[in-house]
């Protein structure tokens, strides 16, 4: 019984991984969780830890490949915004050792700030995807995907999206395979991007672009299953396949279906149905990727329903009951919520430090009005909430320090930032440096849990290591200041953040306090080792 | 058989444990099993919900599609109500009736409970007062799954294996005490059918 991410680490302890590198993502970050619990792969050596951002983590797991080991690395959606530079020219250098980049969307934004879809980014950077309907497959293409790697020569991406990665199921698991021996690639000259090197290299890329084809016509992932109504044509990306097929109990659809698991497009397959069928339905979880690529800039050919027409709804994540709707199937009226359910958003745990940050950067700025607090991504952002109504911005990983500078910059005071510890050193170290180098005048709280709590209480990179930091950056270190996010400090903490408010120059305030979750969790594993039962 | 099963609660009350016991004994039956969680955000104390699916054939998609869930198990009452559109007309919901109070405007308990009553099928119970009476609130969670034992597809026994299974790593006193527990809640809500059919 395995969920998604965690069929995905088994099939890379099994297909002879030697490391994993990540940054904590909903829903990418059991992946490399199950590895690092996982005794095999203690015993195995398989290198296994968080990583400060997603493009360290890509680095590292291309550094692996380089030695000619199997490597992984995990990451979210948008984490992979933050790895692109690496990860699209990992696809020019090519790769050494099997290399597979898995990034988990999140369609419908569960716990995101968009729901982007992750295939453009391999269609980009033109290297194979695999995209599995199920936990066996997300286990089945692990191995596979390191074989093509090998064969290529190429990453591979795997792409997954939040319900996949986050259901259970049985998984049977496949040969386990050793891991590599070290060795370097035969081409000296693969890793080293000189634009005369990346030229060629780049020719490399683009001549496999017909033997990535190939494979994916080939591909197992990708089947055509007939169907006498050739009214119209379904294609079924990865999980979507599952939503299709529930709606037939007895596993057989009236239509001809191509169910997609693997790109570049498998354009025989789709062709077929082209020719065969009078219109087509695409159904994908994310952005009309094949869709539009089917419809084309003018839209002339036969019909193409998807997302663009308005068949499927053009945002959020697929189910059954819009299937259905899609294939024309009857569905049952719904029935309405009873009014007597209230929201209930997510909130700031009960004693989580942050709530002591946010009532004294609220008393300490009270009478300036809204605006003037720009946060970051992490639990602290749900100090948008009522009562604490704390924040005013939250875009993406480190943009609180820079927006807040560029504000301050623009004249606007007080320009205050907030940002955790683990998002700190994730992206937030650079832009405190520009804050550093133009004396911009700007009010950092780096809230320090001393982990990353959002994601389920990861390491954070950031753990006693942020005043150090800060002084390496520049910040004056008067102007650091180290406080208690407890009721019973609330009015020196109120006053150390007026003082800092009024000093005209980047000041950085530490509330230090142990997550609460984090800390029940450790109390828990102290106590059971203490009293071992039985 | 096949049975379609919405677990509800707020994140932190541990409804995955609910669905672990259940998912044990499903998979010791031999049967097919999918069960999609929430992780991330909104474990932070807002509403969480599992759609778990057993059946002795295989199962296509990891979502219950809306109106045709068996059963909806709830550790709190107002997030029973979250998922009536989940349930199919005969479905059951069987809910704690403790609410768990984290929002300014959580409605009146009576009037949560009065839209319960208005459920066709449901058993509400006080998983916390009968889990007190036998040693611990600690096993409300196996009270009200206790509660859902004869809606489960599964026999009592499965599910009686399944919690040694589960809890026998935390020494024979908790297994014997959430065995309890599971009967009482099944007790209970013999009880509760039967004076509903007299009703």
């Amino acid at each position: 019984m395995l969920l998604g991410d965690e069929a995905i680490a088994q099939g890379a302890i099994d297909a002879g991984m030697s490391g994993i590198y990540a940054y904590p993502g909903t829903p990418s970050t059991e992946i490399t969780e199950y590895i690092l619990q996982s005794k095999e792969a203690k015993e195995k050596n398989i290198r296994a830890g968080w990583s400060t951002n997603e493009k360290t983590a890509v680095e590292g797991a291309l550094g692996m490949s380089y030695v000619g080991k199997r490597a992984m690395t995990c990451m979210k959606h948008v984490g992979l915004n933050v790895a692109a530079d690496a990860f699209i020219n990992s696809s020019i250098t090519g790769a050494n050792g099997g290399l597979i980049i898995v990034s988990a969307d999140d369609p419908s934004m569960h716990s995101s700030q968009n729901e982007q879809d992750s295939r453009f980014y391999g269609d980009f950077a033109m290297i194979p995807i695999l995209e599995p309907s199920n936990q066996q497959e997300a286990y089945d293409m692990v191995s596979y995907g390191f074989d093509l790697s090998e064969k290529y020569r190429i990453p591979v991406m795997m792409r997954i999206t939040t319900r996949l990665a986050h259901s259970r199921t049985g998984v049977v698991r496949g040969e386990i395979r050793g891991q590599n021996e070290i060795k370097l690639s035969a081409n000296p000259k693969q890793f080293i991007l000189l634009p005369g090197n990346a030229r060629k290299q780049y020719k490399t890329l683009l001549s496999n672009q017909d033997s990535f084809l190939e494979e994916s016509t080939k591909s197992a992932f990708n089947q055509y299953i007939d169907g006498p109504n050739k009214k119209m044509g379904v294609i079924a990306c990865g999980i979507s396949f599952n939503y299709l097929m529930e709606n037939y109990p007895r596993k057989v659809a009236s239509f001809p279906v191509l169910k997609i698991g693997q790109y570049p497009i498998p354009v025989d397959q789709v062709l077929k149905m082209y020719d065969e069928c009078d219109s087509i339905l695409v159904l994908e979880e994310g952005y009309p990727l094949i869709e539009k690529h089917l419809k084309g800039l003018l839209n002339k050919g036969k019909v193409i329903k998807g997302r663009l027409d308005g068949t499927v709804p053009r945002d959020g994540e697929l189910s059954p009951n819009l299937v259905a709707k899609a294939l024309g199937l009857p569905i049952a009226e719904e029935k309405a919520i009873p009014s007597i359910v209230k929201n209930r958003p997510p909130a700031l745990c009960k004693g989580c430090p942050h709530i002591y940050s946010y009532n004294a950067i609220n008393e300490a700025i009270l009478g300036t009005e809204k605006g003037h607090v720009f946060a970051d991504i992490g639990c602290y952002t749900l100090g948008f909430m009522e009562p604490y109504n704390a924040i005013d911005t939250c875009v993406d990983m480190g943009a609180s320090i820079t927006m807040a500078k560029g504000a301050a910059d623009a004249g606007f005071q007080p320009a205050i930032a907030v940002i955790g510890d683990s998002t700190f050193t994730h992206s937030g170290m650079t832009g405190l440096l520009d804050a550093v180098s133009d004396k911009s005048p700007i009010t950092l709280f780096i809230l320090d849990n001393e982990t990353t709590a959002m994601t389920g209480g990861q390491t954070s990179q950031a753990r006693g290591k942020l005043e150090a930091i800060c002084e390496g950056l520049g910040v004056d270190p008067g102007h650091i200041r180290v406080l208690n996010p407890m009721p019973k400090t609330h009015e020196e903490n109120v006053q150390v953040i007026k003082e800092e408010i009024a000093y005209q120059g980047v000041s950085v305030i530490i509330p230090r306090r142990e997550c609460i979750q984090t800390a029940a969790k450790n109390l828990k594993s102290a106590r059971l080792e203490k009293e071992p039962t039985n | 058989m096949k049975k379609d099963i919405i677990l509800a609660g707020v994140g932190g009350q541990g409804i995955l444990s609910i669905a672990a016991i259940i998912g044990t004994a499903a998979v010791k039956a031999g049967l097919y099993l999918k069960q999609a969680e929430v992780h991330g955000m909104s474990q932070r104390g807002g509403d969480v919900q599992s759609n778990l699916r057993i059946s002795d054939d295989p199962i296509a998609s990891d979502l219950i599609p809306v109106g045709k869930a068996d059963l909806i198990i709830s550790v709190e009452p107002m997030e029973a109500l979250r998922y009536v559109p989940m349930l199919s007309n005969e479905g059951w919901m069987i809910t704690n009736i403790t609410p768990f109070i984290n929002i300014p405007d959580y409605p009146a308990h009576e009037d949560i409970l009065a839209v319960i009553d208005q459920q066709p099928y449901h058993i509400k119970l006080d998983a916390e007062a009968i889990a007190k009476e036998i040693g611990s609130v600690k096993c409300a969670n196996v009270v009200i799954l206790g509660a859902a034992t004869s809606f489960l597809g599964l026999s009592y026994d499965q599910i009686e294996d399944a919690i040694c299974i589960m809890f026998a790593r935390k020494g024979e006193s908790m297994v014997k005490m959430n065995l309890a527990a599971l009967k009482a809640g099944r007790e209970y809500a013999k009880q509760q059918i039967k004076l509903q059919s007299v009703k």
